[in-house]
């Protein structure tokens, strides 16, 4: 290895999910999707109050419990055993979903397969004859949500771009997303496309862009 | 005197005949009422439409209920599961109708069935293959999909703690679909944790009032486990 060679190491899943945290102001109502995103939960800088939501009726909802402490009827929506902050609330699924359809959810992160440049978010289905496709909540969180953030990758597993022109995938949503976070950048989008809000170190605009299919602009 | 409580599962279940809508609460394994599920297996009906949020885990419950070729047609937004393979067998196979619905339209359809609304418009799954074929109108200035209330013959719902009036109440994240299946469920046979007399149940912790149930059977099971 000569030292001329750029180097750049992508963000890991935890930088990723600290970047994301950092953005989060003081007293928003957050759900985090399942997978990747329910990571940012951990990230809120300390002394910060943030109440997260789920959607099987948890507003509130803090972190996983001791091993000695699980309580077998504290789960959140990807399942796993979770906690009540001091001051969250139960509600059932219609009030749970009135939260997130109703508008009174500041942000919503949701994992992608696929972002368009206009907003479009494919996260739900690998294609139109998808076996037994999934939905869950994404489609009411993807139009629901006062805004809609994603953490995913830049690209996918062998390289393809997920920051798209138009995505091939099934849809959840039309035009809801309002920033990307990846391991490679933030990007912002916006009626003229994806703009760079910032890159990991080492990283040229110009490398950024050929890791993209859709075509990149400068923030600001 | 009003006494909705049963004795026997056989009770819980009289009536429910074939090609029933049946609604079944929980969320995974916490809220899910399995002893009526074991109780509609035993039962025997068949054809029928079920409406849940999950499509069954492993052999037994609802997994087990289509395994027997006993349902038509699952209504559900996430059929995967930790071990769905009984579901995804029989829908590769063409032997189950599956209807996808986001979670919150789902439950919104049941909260409009037991609210005597018939259909609303909803910004969900807009521009979706969710929506195709659905009517659509556009509301100051934003597009919405008509979505019709979806209605049970009979609802299946587990509680924490029930009174003989079917007053309600339930635990921590057990919550879930239980009170909206009530509502939306032309029969509501409940199985609780604990059987209180009537008038212990403070009025202000009361989330489903007796109005809408009719069956109540004690299953002091202890804790869900396995999703």
């Amino acid at each position: 290895m000569t030292d001329t060679v750029a180097t750049m190491t992508p963000l890991s899943r935890t930088q990723m999910a600290q970047r994301l945290a950092h953005d989060i102001p003081e007293g928003w109502y957050v759900n985090l999707g399942i997978g990747m995103p329910t990571q940012v939960a951990d990230c809120v800088p300390a002394g910060r109050e943030v109440i997260f939501h789920s959607e099987n009726g948890v507003l509130g909802m803090g972190p996983a419990p001791a091993k000695d402490a699980v309580e077998p009827w504290m789960i959140n929506a990807g399942k796993q055993y979770v906690t009540l902050v001091k001051g969250g609330a139960y509600v059932h699924h219609a009030d749970s979903f009135a939260m997130i359809r109703g508008g009174h959810l500041d942000l919503c992160v949701l994992g992608a397969f696929e972002v368009a440049e206009n907003g479009d978010i494919a996260n739900w289905a690998t294609s139109e004859n998808d076996t037994a496709p999934a939905v869950g909540g994404a489609m009411d969180l993807a139009a629901g949500a006062k805004r809609l953030w994603v953490m995913m990758d830049h690209t996918t597993k062998d390289g393809r771009p997920k920051l798209v022109k138009r995505c091939s995938y099934p849809l959840t949503a039309l035009g809801a997303v309002r920033r990307v976070y990846t391991n490679l950048a933030v990007l912002d989008v916006t009626p003229n496309g994806f703009a760079v809000v910032e890159m990991c170190p080492g990283l040229s605009f110009a490398e950024l862009q050929a890791r993209t299919e859709a075509e990149l602009h400068k923030a600001g | 005197m009003i006494d909705k409580r049963v004795a026997t599962i056989a009770e819980a279940m009289a009536g429910i005949p074939d090609g029933a809508t049946v609604l079944v609460g929980g969320f995974g394994a916490v809220g899910q009422p399995n002893a009526l599920i074991d109780g509609l297996i035993e039962q025997g009906a068949g054809g029928l439409t079920i409406v849940a949020n999950n499509a069954g885990v492993g052999h037994v419950g609802l997994a087990r209920l289509m395994e027997l070729g006993r349902v038509r047609k699952i209504v559900c937004s996430f059929p995967r599961s930790s071990d769905s393979s009984v579901f995804e067998g029989l829908y590769r196979a063409g032997k189950i109708e599956l209807e996808i619905v986001p979670q919150g339209t789902m439950a919104e359809r049941m909260r409009a069935a037991g609210a005597g609304v018939p259909a609303f418009f909803t910004a969900t799954a807009v521009g979706t293959k969710l929506a195709q074929g659905k009517e659509t109108r556009e509301i100051d200035g934003r597009t919405y999909v008509l979505e019709c209330a979806l209605p049970g013959d009979v609802a299946l719902v587990e509680a924490w703690e029930a009174d003989r009036w079917g007053n309600l109440t339930f635990r921590q994240s057990g919550r879930n679909f239980n009170p909206v299946m009530a509502m939306a469920g032309k029969t509501t046979v409940v199985q609780t944790q604990h059987l209180v007399e009537l008038g212990e149940l403070d009025p202000e912790r009361v989330v489903t009032p007796g109005i809408f149930v009719d069956r109540v059977l004690h299953v002091p099971y202890g804790d869900p486990t396995g999703f």
